[in-house]
């Protein structure tokens, strides 16, 4: 069986000028649909910029990706992204932020009702329709990350892509948003690209965690399957042995063989 | 900018009676403290502009009173112009019209020219804010041409259509557009990343970036552009009409001071504040309706 989602050969240098500094090299994996795949590294590795090129937000340099055997080399809603930042528009409501990308994706198959009541079933999903009339700068960070989810959601992407999605959550927001994604995961079957810097984050939700060496030029440096049943729950595995050994194993992988230098 | 118009109230309510009674939940306070908590916000606000311009209109009086005074104190202000104050709708034909045609005529002016100038600016504003070559080539013709003062055009405008009201019409579109037209810029390249990326994994088209992401973006910045011109263009009509003649409140101020008459002139020119304050306080207005709250001011 072909790969759902294919990074093939992946290199990416930025050129400024004369200078060039190759960010990532020779970067390959292949993703089975309904995976819930993580890629962590060291801030800097470049592990933002893999995930922009997998949305066609930036050109790879060499090497492709392949959705469903088609390579995809522009951004799309097949693969919708969960910006760390959320990147709501300030000026459009709760509501109206998911029903942008609701109205485009769905233009023609879905009429007027149709996709008002797709809105509102995303909106639900994420446990937000009752915000639906807010502005974003009204609500909390942790809600405004849900609408996030909610649009991307909305798009039925083949991939959902995640950037930090929790990076700018307290503790608490954030393992709660995490116990929310897990849920939708179990519930949808959605193929999952995570980016994190989190190590119990990566392990938590992760079928497999990509571990990512320091840059400049970063490769993949091993690939973690996480043996543990779905669905998880959070305290049960605080002491479960397999879990503890995945997250040595991370932890080991980024503090003792490739600890963060300064000056790389 | 900032005229602090947002002060809510705060929805304390303290009972004030201390009798040994269970303490319930406070209920909405009577409609009469609303309304005195709104009159005194009001009253904050409007008594002490009135006291200052009490205390300018008493000095005004007392240095204009004395013989020989050059400028006539605002008594004397007020009875010469009473006619006018009280009937600005008379028209006797030719240009002794009543005070409300000839501002009317003004302000048609500037409607026309600054309409023009607001979608021309807002147009080419955009223009140079997303494309680079578009900015290396007329950034800089902008940057000498907006420093021309605008009745330095109005001879020019005067030869190219033979008429004055095309040219004064002129003079306020060239007056007005530039601050648009920088501003309009400026703000179409500060929209953030985030924003172009979000309308690429949509993938809007560009006529629904240009509606959906750019113009609601940079809807702070272009209002801040209309803000300035609608105040240059009233600036620039009132000068243009004392050379161009005809009805309009410019020519009227040029035509009193020709026949003397230093009150009418004086009623004129608070009329032309009061109306260029109006003119400013309505794009401003209409920017915290558009932009829903997030305009700069």
């Amino acid at each position: 069986m072909p790969a759902y989602l294919k990074l093939d050969h992946i290199d990416k240098t930025f050129t400024r000028g004369s200078a060039s500094t190759e960010v990532l090299k020779d970067i390959n994996l292949t993703i089975d649909q309904g995976e819930y795949v993580s890629i962590i590294g060291h801030s800097g590795c470049g592990k933002s910029t893999l995930l922009n090129i997998v949305a066609g937000l930036t050109t790879t340099t060499m090497g492709c990706v392949l959705l469903e055997d088609r390579e995809v080399n522009s951004p799309g809603p097949d693969r919708a992204v969960v910006f760390q930042n959320h990147s709501l528009l300030p000026w459009l409501t709760v509501y109206e932020n998911v029903r942008l990308g609701v109205d485009k994706v769905f233009a023609s198959s879905k009429n007027r009702s149709e996709r008002d009541a797709w809105t509102m079933h995303n909106l639900n999903l994420v446990q937000m329709a009752h915000a639906r009339d807010k502005r974003p700068a009204e609500i909390s960070g942790g809600m405004k990350q849900r609408v996030g989810i909610a649009r991307a959601l909305a798009m039925e992407p083949k991939v959902l892509l995640l950037d930090e999605p929790f990076g700018a959550l307290d503790a608490l927001t954030r393992a709660h948003l995490q116990d929310s994604v897990m849920a939708l995961h179990q519930k949808l079957g959605n193929t999952i690209l995570m980016i994190t810097h989190d190590v119990d984050e990566a392990v938590l939700l992760s079928d497999r965690i990509v571990m990512m060496t320091n840059g400049p030029s970063a490769r993949i440096g091993e690939v973690l399957d996480v043996p543990l049943a779905r669905p998880r729950k959070r305290l049960e595995l605080s002491t479960n042995a397999a879990y503890l050994k995945c997250r040595l194993r991370v932890l080991e992988f980024l503090y003792e063989r490739h600890r963060f230098v300064e000056a790389a | 900018m900032n005229m602090s118009a947002m002060k809510t109230a705060p929805v304390t309510s303290v009972p004030a009676s201390s009798a040994p009674v269970v303490a319930m939940t406070p209920k909405r306070p009577p409609r009469m403290d609303t309304y005195i908590k709104a009159a005194k916000e009001t009253a904050a606000r409007v008594v002490p502009p009135l006291i200052v311009l009490a205390l300018l209109m008493l000095f005004w009086e007392l240095v204009c009173r004395r013989a020989g005074s050059t400028l006539p104190p605002p008594s004397r202000v007020y009875k010469e112009t009473k006619e006018l104050i009280f009937d600005p709708f008379f028209d006797h034909g030719g240009i002794d019209k009543g005070l409300f045609w000839h501002l009317s005529a003004s302000l048609q002016r500037v409607a026309f020219g600054y309409s023009l100038a607001a979608v021309a600016g807002i147009a080419l504003g955009t223009l140079v804010g997303q494309s680079i070559w578009a900015m290396r080539g007329l950034d800089p013709i902008f940057q000498v041409l907006r420093t021309i003062p605008p009745l330095a055009w109005l001879p020019l405008s005067l030869a190219a259509f033979r008429d004055g009201q095309p040219s004064a019409i002129f003079v306020i579109f060239i007056t007005s557009i530039w601050p648009i037209i920088i501003n309009t810029a400026v703000g179409i390249r500060n929209i953030p990343q985030d924003y172009r990326n979000v309308a690429a994994v949509v993938q809007l088209n560009p006529l629904e970036f240009f509606w959906k992401i750019m113009i609601p973006a940079a809807a702070p910045y272009i209002f801040t552009g209309l803000r300035i011109g609608i105040g240059l263009s009233w600036l620039a009509i009132v000068a243009a009409e004392m050379l161009i003649g005809g009805v309009g409140i410019g020519f009227f101020i040029w035509d009193a001071w020709n026949s003397s008459h230093i009150s009418e002139i004086i009623l004129a020119l608070f009329y032309v504040g009061i109306i260029g304050f109006v003119l400013d306080r309505m794009i401003a207005g209409l920017a915290k309706i558009v932009t829903r709250g997030t305009a700069l001011n």
